[in-house]
C-alpha cells in the first residue's frame, strides 16, 4: 500500500455516488487507515452532477482532492470523467462506466454533448478503463448496483485484499441487497 | 472504538454522549442530519418545529426546565431565529443550550452566503468551530460545558465541508446528566426593560471572563513549526492549511468568539510573517487589526466562496510561501479538451411541481417563489418562477406586488412548500386575509420536505421519531384564516390545473389552490414508462418544454425519446403533446 490513496467519484445525482464512497471510506477503515471523505450533497442529489471524494492514508488533513492529486477517478457517467479529469495524477487511472445521461442544457438544446469524451480521455490518461456497469448490474439483478460494479472494477486495481472489501461491502449495504451487491462486486473484479 | 462519521453524525453522537436531552431545529443543508441521527438515540427527545424561531424557543424552555439541549439550523435559518436569541443571550440558561448553525461559504445548497461568527460576536455569546468530525463531536460536549459554566448559549458553527465530510471519531459511552432543578427567576428570565438593563451588564461581565477562558481552552492550541511563517486559522481552514505548509507555525482557533487576546498576541510575535486563513469574512483578521497587529488576511485570500486546497496552495504560491508550479503546461493541455455542458440540478421524472410550473409559464403570470425543491422552477426550460428571496417570502411578496399595482393580482400568484408554508407562509396568508388582498397563493403540497431529503413535517402525520402525529390539514387552516376560495387540485391533471388557476387569478377575492401530490421520489407505484409512436411525432417538441430529465431529442431523426429506465409514468408529456405521439409502455400493445 502507497503512504496515501486519493479518490474521486464523479456522476450523476441518483447514480449511488455517495453509498459508494461511503463503501470505499470503510475500506480504508478496516484497512487500518485514517480516512476523510467529502460528500457535497443538497441540491445536486436533484441529477446534479456529483463529486464525492475519499482520502485515506497514515494522517489526513484536508477532506478535498486537490487537482492533479487523485490516484484514480471512479466516473459513473461520460460526461462526468471529462468535467473532473483534471483532478486526476498523470500516472493515476479513471474508470468510466460507459453511459451518457444528457443534462437539461443538451436535453433542451442549449448545449452539445460532446461525443469524442472516451477518445480523448483516453489520450490524456494511459490508464483508462472502460466498463458497461449497468449492463453488468442488471445482468446481476438490480440495475442499481452498477455503482457496486464498478467499485469492483477498482478493487482490482488496488493492493488492498479483497476480503476487506467484503467486509466493508457488508457494514454499508442494507442486508436484503447485500447479495446482489456481492455479485455486482464480483463481476466488476472479474472484468 | 473508531467509526467513520460526518461530522453532522459526530454532532449527533456528541449531543447524545454529554446527556443532551433535547434536540429541535429545521432542517436545512447542510444541518438536516445532525437531528436526524440523534433522534435514533435511546432516551432523548427529538422533533422538527415549524420554524427556526420556533425551534429555539421550544430550546430555550428546555433549557430552563433543566434540559441539556441542541437546537439546529442552517445560516439562513438563524436570521429567522435572531428574535430570541439575543434575548437569550441576557437571560442565560438553566440546563446547557447549544445553537448549531450549519454556514455554507460557495452555496452549495443556500440563497446567500452569510458568516454567522458575527451572530456570536452580535449576540455576545461565546463561538466554537470545529475542523473534522472528532473535533465536532468533542465540542459539542465542551459546549454544553460552557454554557452551563458560564451561564450562555453557545454557537458552534459547522461549513458545509465539515457537515458533509465524514472523518475517524473515537465513540464513547454517554455520561449521566440529571435534570437541573427548574427555578422560577422573573429577574433573569422575565426581560422587561427594567430586568433586562441589569442582565445587559452581566453580559458583558460574561464576556469578560469568556476572553480569558479562551486564552487557555484547549480548542486553541498551537502546532509550533518554523518561525519564520506563522498563520492563524479555524474550522476547515485549518485542514488545508496543515496539509500545504506542514512545516509552518499555526494556532487554530476552535473558539474564535471571544478571541484569545494574550494567546494571539504572543504567538504574532513570535513569529516573522503573520497570516491569517479563514473562509467568507475577515473575522479574526479584523479583530486582529484592531488590536494593532500586523497581518495578511483577506488581501490575498478571496471572502468569497468556499476554500479548498488549490486555492490556498495557488495563494501561497502569490506569496511566496511555496514554490510555484508548471501550471501553465497543464492549462495548455486542458485547452485541447472538449467542452463539458453544465449539469445543474433538475426537478426530477415525475416531480408533481412540474405541471404546475409548465402551466403558469404557458399563462405567462407573475410568479413570486421560495425555497425548497420547487425553486428550480425558475431554471430553464420552465423559467415560470420571477422571485426568490427567503422561505415564506411568496406570499407576503404577491401581497406587495399588488398593494404596490392594483392590477398586478390578475396576473400574478404565489408559489410555496408544504413545509415552507408551516415554516413562514401562515402569517403571510394572514397578512392577505387581513389587509384585504386578492393574491392567489398555490400551496405545491407534496407531503413531505423534499429538498432536504424527506423530513416530515406538520402535515404529514408523522413527526421526527417516526411516530404519528396530527397531520394538519391546510385546506380547513386557510379557510379558518379567512379564505373563502380553497381549491385543491392534482398537478398532474394539466387541464384541469389550468382552469382553476385562471378561475382563482381572476376572483376578486384572495384565493389558496392546494396542489397536492406525493414527492416523485417518495411514491413507490411507478407507472408504466411512456413511449414515442414515431410515426405520430411530428418533432415540434412541445414535450421538451416540460424539462423532464426522462425526455430527450433525436436530432437526425427529428423525433422526441423516453428513457424507459428513468421515466415513472407520469403523463405529463402525453397532456403536451397535440399528436398523441406519447403513450404509455401496455397502451399500445394491449
Amino acid at each position: 500500500m502507497r503512504k496515501s490513496l486519493n479518490l474521486l467519484l464523479v456522476g450523476v445525482g441518483g447514480q449511488g455516488t455517495i453509498l459508494a464512497s461511503k463503501i470505499l471510506a470503510q475500506v480504508g477503515l478496516e484497512a487500518g487507515f485514517d480516512v476523510k471523505m467529502s460528500e457535497i450533497h443538497g441540491m445536486a442529489q436533484r441529477g446534479g452532477s456529483v463529486v464525492t471524494q475519499v482520502r485515506m492514508g497514515e494522517k489526513v488533513f484536508s477532506p478535498m482532492v486537490a487537482r492533479g492529486a487523485a490516484d484514480a477517478v471512479l466516473a459513473f457517467e461520460r460526461l462526468e470523467s471529462l468535467r473532473y479529469l483534471s483532478y486526476l495524477k498523470p500516472e493515476g487511472s479513471i474508470i468510466i462506466n460507459d453511459q451518457a445521461i444528457a443534462p437539461v442544457p443538451v436535453l433542451i438544446g442549449a448545449a452539445e454533448y460532446p461525443e469524442n469524451i472516451l477518445e480523448y480521455v483516453k489520450s490524456r490518461c494511459p490508464n483508462t478503463i472502460v466498463v458497461d456497469a449497468l449492463r453488468e448490474a442488471v445482468a446481476c439483478g438490480n440495475a442499481k448496483a452498477a455503482n457496486v460494479v464498478l467499485l469492483g472494477v477498482l478493487a482490482k486495481r488496488l493492493d488492498l485484499e479483497k476480503e476487506i472489501w467484503l467486509k466493508a461491502l457488508e457494514a454499508k449495504v442494507p442486508a436484503r441487497f447485500l447479495d446482489v451487491n456481492r455479485a455486482a462486486f464480483d463481476a466488476g473484479y472479474n472484468l | 472504538m473508531k467509526e467513520l462519521l460526518s461530522g453532522n453524525e459526530a454532532i449527533a453522537r456528541g449531543a447524545y454522549e454529554a446527556g443532551v436531552k433535547v434536540g429541535v431545529g429545521y432542517p436545512g443543508t447542510p444541518s438536516t442530519e445532525v437531528l436526524e441521527n440523534f433522534a435514533k438515540y435511546p432516551g432523548i427527545y427529538a422533533q422538527w418545529s415549524p420554524n427556526e424561531k420556533v425551534s429555539l424557543e421550544v430550546g430555550i424552555g428546555a433549557s430552563l426546565a433543566g434540559a441539556r439541549v441542541l437546537v439546529t439550523m442552517k445560516h439562513v435559518g438563524v436570521n429567522v431565529a435572531a428574535d430570541p436569541l439575543f434575548t437569550l443571550a441576557y437571560t442565560g440558561v438553566n440546563g446547557g443550550l447549544v445553537l448549531l448553525t450549519a454556514d455554507d461559504p460557495g452555496m452549495h445548497s443556500s440563497q446567500d452566503e452569510q458568516d454567522n461568527r458575527y451572530y456570536a460576536r452580535f449576540a455576545k455569546i461565546p463561538m466554537l468551530e470545529p475542523g473534522d468530525s472528532q473535533e465536532a463531536k468533542e465540542m459539542i460536549g465542551l459546549a454544553l460545558e460552557i454554557s452551563e459554566t458560564f451561564d450562555t448559549p453557545v454557537m458552534l458553527r459547522t461549513t458545509t465541508r465539515v457537515a458533509h465530510s465524514k472523518s475517524l471519531v473515537e465513540i464513547s459511552d454517554p455520561v449521566k446528566v440529571e435534570l437541573k432543578p427548574y427555578q422560577k427567576n422573573a429577574k433573569k428570565y422575565v426581560m422587561v426593560p427594567g430586568n433586562a438593563k441589569l442582565r445587559r451588564l452581566a453580559v458583558e461581565e460574561r464576556m469578560k471572563k469568556l476572553a480569558e477562558y479562551s486564552e487557555s481552552v484547549s480548542v486553541n492550541f498551537i502546532d509550533r513549526g518554523d518561525r519564520k511563517v506563522g498563520i492563524i486559522t479555524s474550522g476547515i481552514s485549518y485542514q488545508y492549511v496543515r496539509e500545504l505548509l506542514p512545516e509552518a507555525s499555526i494556532l487554530k482557533l476552535g473558539m474564535t468568539n471571544p478571541l484569545p487576546e494574550k494567546l494571539i498576541k504572543d504567538f504574532a510575535s513570535g513569529v516573522e510573517k503573520l497570516f491569517v486563513v479563514e473562509e467568507l469574512e475577515p473575522f479574526i483578521e479584523e479583530q486582529l487589526k484592531i488590536w494593532g497587529i500586523e497581518v495578511t488576511g483577506k488581501d490575498l485570500f478571496p471572502a468569497i466562496g468556499e476554500f479548498n486546497t488549490d486555492l490556498i496552495k495557488d495563494k501561497f504560491i502569490a506569496a511566496g510561501l511555496l514554490p510555484a508550479e508548471e501550471a501553465q503546461k497543464e492549462a495548455a493541455a486542458a485547452g485541447e479538451a472538449p467542452v463539458a455542458p453544465g449539469r445543474p440540478p433538475v426537478q426530477c421524472p415525475g416531480c408533481p411541481h412540474r405541471g404546475v410550473f409548465y402551466t403558469l409559464r404557458s399563462l405567462k403570470l407573475v410568479v413570486t417563489g421560495d425555497i425548497g425543491c420547487y425553486t428550480l422552477g425558475a431554471a430553464p426550460p420552465l423559467e415560470a418562477i420571477d422571485t426568490t428571496i427567503c422561505m415564506g417570502a411568496s406570499i407576503g411578496m404577491a401581497l406587495g406586488m399588488e398593494k404596490a399595482v392594483p392590477e398586478m393580482h390578475k396576473k400574478t400568484v404565489a408559489v410555496i412548500g408544504d413545509s415552507t408554508f408551516f415554516h413562514s407562509g401562515i402569517t403571510g396568508l394572514v397578512d392577505v386575509v387581513y389587509n384585504q388582498g386578492n393574491s392567489t397563493v398555490i400551496i405545491l403540497d407534496n407531503r413531505t420536505t423534499g429538498m432536504t431529503g424527506h423530513q416530515e413535517n406538520p402535515g404529514t402525520g408523522r413527526n421526527l421519531l417516526g411516530q404519528e402525529a396530527p397531520a394538519i390539514d391546510i385546506e380547513k387552516l386557510a379557510r379558518a384564516l379567512g379564505i373563502n376560495r380553497v381549491t385543491t387540485v392534482d398537478p398532474l391533471a394539466l387541464e384541469e390545473l389550468k382552469k382553476v388557476i385562471q378561475e382563482e387569478v381572476a376572483a376578486g377575492e384572495p384565493s389558496v389552490i392546494i396542489a397536492k401530490r406525493p414527492c416523485a421520489l417518495l411514491s413507490r407505484e411507478k407507472g408504466a414508462a411512456y413511449q414515442v409512436n414515431k410515426e405520430a411525432c411530428n418533432g415540434c417538441k412541445k414535450c421538451q418544454r416540460l424539462g423532464c430529465p426522462s425526455l430527450s431529442f433525436l436530432k437526425e431523426e427529428k423525433k422526441a425519446m423516453v428513457d424507459p429506465i428513468t421515466c415513472v409514468g407520469c403523463g405529463l408529456c402525453a397532456q403536451v403533446c397535440k399528436f398523441g405521439a406519447l403513450t404509455q409502455r401496455g397502451e399500445s400493445n394491449a
